[in-house]
């Protein structure tokens, strides 16, 4: 009995804060605007996915998204895997220093440091001054509201929750598994491949969704760092909400995006298991 | 035989601390050879550098007559099973077996050929496509053994092989180690902290402390004529007597020793002088122990009483106090089928032994 509660728990939840809010704002999709309180109708029909797919904006928004977020994730993937295995290889005292860094920023507001990022990137921030002065440019280069600044911005803002999973299972790893590839004929890179990089494989795809899922749909960065034309798909969702007052067609996007993320997942985990029979 | 693994003046530093200090040792082919040693003694230390995961600071290693020292770990014809097993968890035990050759890039009918050997040697067949999570600690240990020798390797090197394994399995797994190196004649050596199993595995044994060999020899020389007090004491139990050299003659020397109370006459292959303070030393089962004074009078012969006694099964352990209070540890074998104790607490006892079962320890 009491097993059962404890185990419904996490259903609970998950139906509470997840899949009620997910079926209201279906049924908000699938209404009109209205002019009033609430501002939708109480019709149902599917035209607001229609408008997403045939106005062209929305279609090339949302691949703008992935691919802005997919290299935001290979970006730190690149960046946070030697980072991850230098700390994981480091000495115990150094290590908990180095992973106090990666958890550092965490302490500021995530917009006063975005905020700090502009004060950066400006045209006459402290880059660009800094290169003048030293003579290497003679005029600014236009560093802020482009998509440079947006990769910036998620790389920068990212980063952690890539290094944090990566070093968990690169941690755990065994050493003496390495140095066994290596005596039975791997050279160094061998190892890495066949023995590192497999181990790390749970690490590595958690620290991906962690990245990819909350970039795909990022608002504040893109909104502050990007430029006019970098239009995103959770700046789209944001206008229709708050300036056009377009909740059903709001609501239409936000379900897109939301199919958008569980498709990678759903590959995933069927990925995983196809992986997992073939070891039986 | 010629010598097929040469050590010449090999030490290693870690920062100031000389791991391995100064090491010279031969080992022949197809010989079973262990190291044994406290922990913290070099002996894994010794072991890596054979392996190719350390450099020497100095000295040279020859395997089969080419100098390996500078030789990475995957050029060398040597093996290494890791005292965590290090079995790849990712892998299956066929995959894990046939690491080695798919890195020798070996055809892929003769892999399945020696996979398929090499899984009958150490019993696992059934298990082959099974992941080392679903496996046993026995079971794990030779699937590296299987891995480690799949590649024939000129010498297999064992790190603590047998440290993870309970009592039984232990003493099984000892055997079949031995009979495998007899089937293979691929030469090993072993690293241990464990006298018991270097006494039974190996045909020689090397004692290291402190970065440098104690003693270099066959278990039994090891275990009847240690060169040190070091190598004595590390290997089974030991008394000892301090005494001074009375008299240096042809039949043996003449100790006289204080703790014992009485003259000891020792055969001393040593060359000792008439005066030096040396250690006459007897292992707990050369001594007799007896109610009434022993009729030989070659034997030495001391008077004492019964301080404690245990009951083994198969052998009793006796604590003889003499009367200078030195306790002597005497070991007899139950021959007798009997209920009642042969000796009890506080008795009057003889203890004995033959003046060749003594020897002499040199500081």
């Amino acid at each position: 009995m009491w097993k059962k509660a404890i185990l419904a728990a996490p259903y609970l939840w998950l139906l509470l804060f997840f899949l009620a809010p997910f079926a209201i704002v279906l049924k908000i999709s699938l209404a009109d605007p209205v002019f009033g309180v609430p501002p939708y109708s109480q019709t149902a029909s599917l035209d607001n996915f229609a408008f997403l797919f045939s106005d062209k904006l929305y279609a090339v928004t949302y691949l703008r998204s992935v691919f802005m977020a997919a290299c935001a994730t290979l970006l730190c993937l690149a960046l946070g895997f030697p980072m991850a295995y230098g700390i994981a290889r480091a000495r115990r005292n150094t290590r908990s220093l180095l992973l106090l860094l990666i958890i550092l920023p965490f302490w500021i507001s995530f917009l006063l440091r975005v905020y700090a990022w502009m004060g950066l990137m400006n045209n006459y921030g402290t880059i660009n001054t800094l290169l003048l002065w030293l003579g290497v440019i003679d005029q600014p280069i236009p560093l802020m509201y482009t998509d440079f600044a947006v990769f910036v911005g998620l790389v920068y803002s990212y980063l952690p929750f890539m290094i944090l999973p990566l070093y968990a299972s690169l941690e755990r790893m065994d050493l003496d598994l390495v140095e066994a590839a290596q005596d039975l004929g791997a050279s160094r890179s061998q190892a890495f491949r066949d023995v590192t990089l497999p181990l790390a494989r749970p690490g590595v795809i958690a620290g991906c969704l962690l990245v990819f899922i909350p970039a795909i749909g990022e608002y504040v960065i893109p909104y502050l760092l990007g430029g006019p034309e970098s239009l995103l798909i959770g700046r789209v969702l944001f206008d229709e909400f708050f300036v056009n007052r377009d909740w059903p067609l709001a609501s239409a996007v936000a379900v897109v995006l939301l199919l958008l993320l569980v498709v990678p997942i759903v590959l995933l985990q069927r990925y995983q298991a196809r992986d997992q029979e073939n070891a039986a | 035989m010629k010598d097929f693994i040469h050590i010449r003046g090999v030490t290693k530093k870690f920062g100031d601390f000389v791991a391995v200090d100064n090491v010279d040792l031969c080992i022949e082919k197809g010989e079973l050879f262990s190291i044994l040693g406290g922990s913290g003694c070099g002996k894994t230390t010794l072991l890596r550098m054979l392996a190719g995961f350390e450099t020497p600071t100095s000295g040279t290693i020859e395997i089969d007559g080419k100098d390996v020292t500078a030789q990475p770990p995957y050029e060398r014809h040597v093996n290494m099973m890791f005292q965590s097993y290090a079995v790849f968890p990712h892998m299956s035990v066929g995959k894990n077996i046939a690491y080695g050759l798919y890195k020798e890039k070996t055809p892929r009918k003769e892999v399945v050929r020696r996979v398929d050997e090499m899984l009958e040697l150490v019993q696992l067949t059934e298990l082959r496509s099974r992941k080392p999570d679903q496996l046993s600690g026995g079971q794990r240990q030779r699937v590296a053994l299987a891995r480690a020798l799949i590649k024939r390797p000129k010498v297999l090197l064992l790190d603590e092989p047998l440290a993870a394994l309970d009592k039984k399995l232990r003493e099984r797994t000892q055997f079949e180690l031995m009979n495998i190196q007899d089937e293979l004649g691929i030469t090993f050596v072993v690293v241990t902290h464990d006298q018991e199993e270097a006494m039974t595995l190996s045909s020689r044994i090397a004692v290291m402390d402190r970065g440098r060999f104690q003693q270099v020899g066959t278990p039994k020389e090891i275990y009847e004529f240690p060169a040190n007090r070091f190598v004595a004491e590390f290997i089974g139990t030991i008394n000892t007597f301090r005494g001074r050299v009375a008299a240096v003659a042809e039949g043996g020397i003449r100790v006289y020793s204080t703790e014992a109370g009485v003259t000891l006459t020792a055969l001393g292959k040593q060359l000792v002088e008439e005066g030096q303070e040396i250690d006459v030393a007897v292992r707990p089962e050369k001594i007799f122990i007896s109610k009434e004074k022993p009729a030989n009078s070659d034997d030495v012969c001391i008077e004492g009483v019964v301080d404690d006694l245990g009951y083994l099964g198969n052998r009793s352990l006796y604590r003889i106090r003499l009367e200078s209070g030195k306790i002597v540890q005497v070991s007899s074998q139950n021959r007798r089928r009997s209920v009642t104790r042969f000796l009890e607490w506080e008795d009057k006892v003889w203890i004995s032994w033959r003046p060749r079962s003594a020897v002499v320890l040199l500081d």
